[in-house]
């Protein structure tokens, strides 16, 4: 009962502190966002042109004169500021209200981007991109996870074999990132060999049925997840293998060797035990990484995710996008390290006791 | 400082660190031949391109050292100007007008066809048009005309590669710069193009008044280029890759310096203060942890601006509190007990000597193979913004001849060598920094050396 009282409490202080991060977080992203008011002078322009060409164009006014037509121009244009909030101040009031709509994930209205089905709506826009996000990110951490949590495993038990010495001699590969990798699979599996696809979600026109479809989309995620897997693995196998190799040096292990205990009860018992606490703190520090590096991989592949929308949204000057993808990524960040949070309080019996840094 | 250098001399006894210090040795010599080689104005003006840059250049051009692998030789671009090669003959037609004809010979003997032809025409009139007539001998003696009564003004440019009306007179609607090379064997069933060398001329006739003079410049572009080829824009792709080497080192040690000396400095301070700054550096750093980095830093660049200095001072600025501070805050509350600084606080030293010439520099060691390991990252970040088209505008870099290639569909076409240069160069930075970088580790980590 007390221990799950400390994990309670631990757990309530990370959400808090998490959570407290993620507003003054995105509190600075509003703020770099309007540059010194000079964005807002950037949506004006825009506004204004849009107005000036929308009423000169228009047949019906032909016969006013110019100076009579800018007058109508500035009228319009002032409205339009109101309606898009345009004439308040920036500080403290917008940006504050600014700073709400976001976290509450009220998003509005998108300025130029439509979603594949045509809203306008930011939040349809962007839940239509999380999906392929998700499953891309998702099965790549994964993989990687276990990958790299067996593989480290391996070379501690064959440490100094030749396995072992050509993976720590791999492990500088990984300071080139995934992306990087995924230019290397695309010219060898598309371009040179032509046995998988260039990019893209699914094959165009998408299959009807659910089984080919599914199908389609595996085909489609082999690179870019080999792409993930690649740019971060040697480096977490040859760290982790080392935390394995130091922990296995313990007199506790060796005791357990001479008790004759089977050596893939010690791994588990012995060794993984009292390293998980550190791996789950690398695993978020992948994690991070890898979600920085998504925006890139995604264009790289055309993989229609949150991160090429972004880059479009950015394009475009499409402030409610921005800034609504900007929070998800922002959410799903504080999400990914609460969940690791609540891992290590169940993993790591410090924070049962309530003794461990909190 | 003893110590540092000793553990430094002992990188000798790591064939990878030997490996990886020769990389950036090289790399660091590539960058000085750049700088000298290409100063930095022209580097600038060259890649902008514009009329009269790249002229003379074939567009999408592959190495020239692809010959080896295909065991045939390919062609490569070849000039003729009347300034300085060719025979002139002028002619006084009686009206006070003369005919000048220039001949413009060249020989080619190689076994793939040029890509484009050429004639760019300078002329010293200034208000009369004149009518050029060339023709085509090849060396068998067959003659085609190419253009007759062309109207040239004071510079005229005569795409022969694009001049549909030619290609419908010549044999099997073949490309100019196919049919005027080869001869069509009818080998095989379909039958084939294949060069034919030899001495070609191109005769230019053009009739005008006796004070004037025409000067014809014939290029017949190769399929290779020099020792990295070409891009789209006729570019030479040697002068981005020689010039991404100092930009790459440049902006990665700034960056891996700037975010972490500060971070190092920081972590130093507020672990000697303790209490509030260093709870709220501490709040920095997970909020750093949350913030999406990269987004943030696209959006910098589209906003404010792509300039490399603003970009490596914002990536420096948002990584000021990162990971790396935990650590050495770790280390220093170790350090912080250390006898040697309760003596020093005995004596009372003020707080800035007592971090800036005790504490931190008991950590310095282990700042190293952090620093150089963080190396590569940086140089990748700045490849990452300028694969995504936010790299900097006027700067030939690495990252933007990937951008550029992706953009033009290299990899689709085939163009593979304009991806690949790149890419590899910024694999072997990546590397070399990297393998240094875990040498280092392993000699300022004790606990690693035995494993």
């Amino acid at each position: 009962m007390k221990s799950l009282l400390a994990v309670g409490r631990y757990l309530i202080v990370r959400t808090l502190m998490v959570g407290i991060t993620l507003v003054v977080g995105c509190y600075l992203i509003v703020i770099i966002m309007n540059m010194g008011g000079k964005l807002d002078d950037v949506r004006r322009a825009e506004i204004r042109s849009n107005v000036a060409s929308a009423i000169f164009l228009d047949p019906s006014n032909r016969g006013i004169p110019a100076d009579a037509l800018k007058v109508m121009v500035d009228e319009l244009a002032e409205l339009e500021y109101e309606r898009l909030g345009l004439d308040r101040p920036f500080f403290p009031w917008r940006s504050l209200e600014y700073l709400f709509t976001a976290l509450s994930l009220k998003l509005g209205t998108a300025e130029q981007l439509t979603s594949d089905t045509g809203s306008r709506s930011v939040a349809r826009i962007l839940s239509e991109r999380l999906p392929a996000t998700l499953v891309l990110f998702g099965t790549s951490n994964l993989l990687l996870f276990f990958l790299a949590i067996q593989f480290a495993l391996f070379l501690s038990r064959r440490y100094g074999s030749l396995v072992d010495r050509t993976m720590v001699g791999l492990a500088p590969l990984s300071s080139a990132p995934g992306w990087f990798y995924g230019i290397f699979l695309i010219l060898i599996f598309a371009a040179v060999l032509r046995v998988l696809p260039w990019g893209g979600l699914v094959q165009v026109p998408p299959p009807d049925t659910a089984p080919a479809y599914a199908l389609s989309l595996l085909e489609h995620m082999i690179l870019p997840v080999l792409a993930i897997t690649i740019g971060a693995l040697f480096a977490n196998v040859y760290r982790w293998r080392t935390f394995f190799l130091i922990y296995s040096s313990e007199d506790y292990v060796e005791l357990a060797k001479a008790k004759g205990l089977s050596a893939r009860g010690i791994q588990r018992r012995y060794i993984m035990r009292p390293t998980l606490p550190t791996i789950i703190t690398s695993l978020m520090l992948i994690l991070i990484g890898t979600w920085q590096g998504q925006i890139i991989l995604e264009t790289v592949f055309n993989w229609p995710g949150l991160g090429r929308q972004y880059l479009a949204a950015v394009n475009l000057n499409d402030t409610p996008v921005i800034l609504g993808t900007l929070v998800i990524y922002g959410y799903l960040l504080a999400g990914t390290l609460l969940l690791l949070e609540f891992i290590y309080a169940l993993v790591d019996p410090r924070v049962r006791v309530g003794g461990g840094k909190v | 400082m003893n110590t540092l250098l000793r553990n430094l001399r002992e990188l000798r006894r790591y064939p990878s660190a030997i490996l990886g210090l020769t990389i950036i040795g090289l790399l660091i010599v590539l960058s000085i031949y750049a700088v000298i080689a290409i100063p930095y104005s022209e580097a600038i003006r060259l890649w902008r391109g514009g009329p009269g840059v790249w002229d003379e250049l074939p567009r999408n051009a592959s190495p020239a050292w692809f010959d080896l692998f295909t065991g045939k030789s390919l062609s490569r671009t070849i000039v003729v100007d009347s300034r300085t090669e060719g025979t002139r003959t002028r002619e006084p037609l009686g009206d006070g007008n003369v005919r000048e004809r220039l001949i413009l010979a060249l020989d080619f003997r190689y076994d793939t066809f040029p890509t484009e032809m050429s004639l760019f025409s300078t002329a010293t009139y200034e208000t009369k048009r004149s009518k050029l007539t060339a023709t085509w001998v090849k060396p068998d003696g067959t003659r085609v005309a190419l253009a007759s009564g062309r109207s040239i003004r004071s510079s005229d440019t005569y795409y022969i590669s694009l001049d549909n009306q030619l290609r419908d007179r010549l044999p099997q609607m073949a490309a100019p710069e196919v049919a005027l090379f080869g001869e069509f064997g009818a080998s095989s069933p379909k039958g084939e193009w294949k060069t034919q060398p030899g001495t070609y001329e191109l005769v230019l006739e053009a009739d005008m008044p006796e004070a004037y003079t025409l000067e014809s410049k014939l290029v017949v572009y190769g399929s290779v280029y020099g020792i990295a080829g070409t891009d789209n824009q006729r570019r030479d792709i040697t002068v981005a890759l020689l010039w991404g080497a100092p930009l790459a080192l440049l902006f990665g040690l700034l960056a891996a310096l700037g975010a972490n000396t500060a971070t190092f400095v920081l972590a130093g301070i507020g672990t000697w203060f303790g209490g509030f700054m260093d709870s709220a550096f501490q709040r920095l750093t997970q909020l750093t942890l949350l913030l999406p980095l990269l987004p943030i830093l696209i959006m910098v660049g589209q906003l404010y601006g792509r300039s490399i200095w603003l970009i490596l001072a914002v990536v420096i600025l948002l990584n000021v509190f990162s990971g790396a501070y935990l650590t050495y805050r770790a280390m220093f509350l170790q350090a912080k007990e250390a006898p040697y600084i309760e003596a020093a606080r005995a004596y009372g030293a003020r707080h800035r000597r007592m971090i800036f010439r005790y504490l931190l520099p008991r950590i310095v060691p282990v700042l190293l193979p952090t620093f150089v390991l963080v190396v590569p990252q940086f140089v990748f970040l700045e490849a990452s913004l300028a694969v995504l088209g936010l790299g900097d505008p006027i700067l030939p870099t690495w990252g933007k001849l990937i951008y550029d290639a992706r953009a033009a569909d290299a990899l689709y076409k085939g163009y593979y060598y304009w991806v690949l240069e790149p890419a590899i160069l910024l694999m072997v930075t990546g590397f070399g920094f990297a393998l240094v970088g875990f040498a280092l580790d392993r000699i300022f980590n004790p606990r690693l050396r035995t494993m």
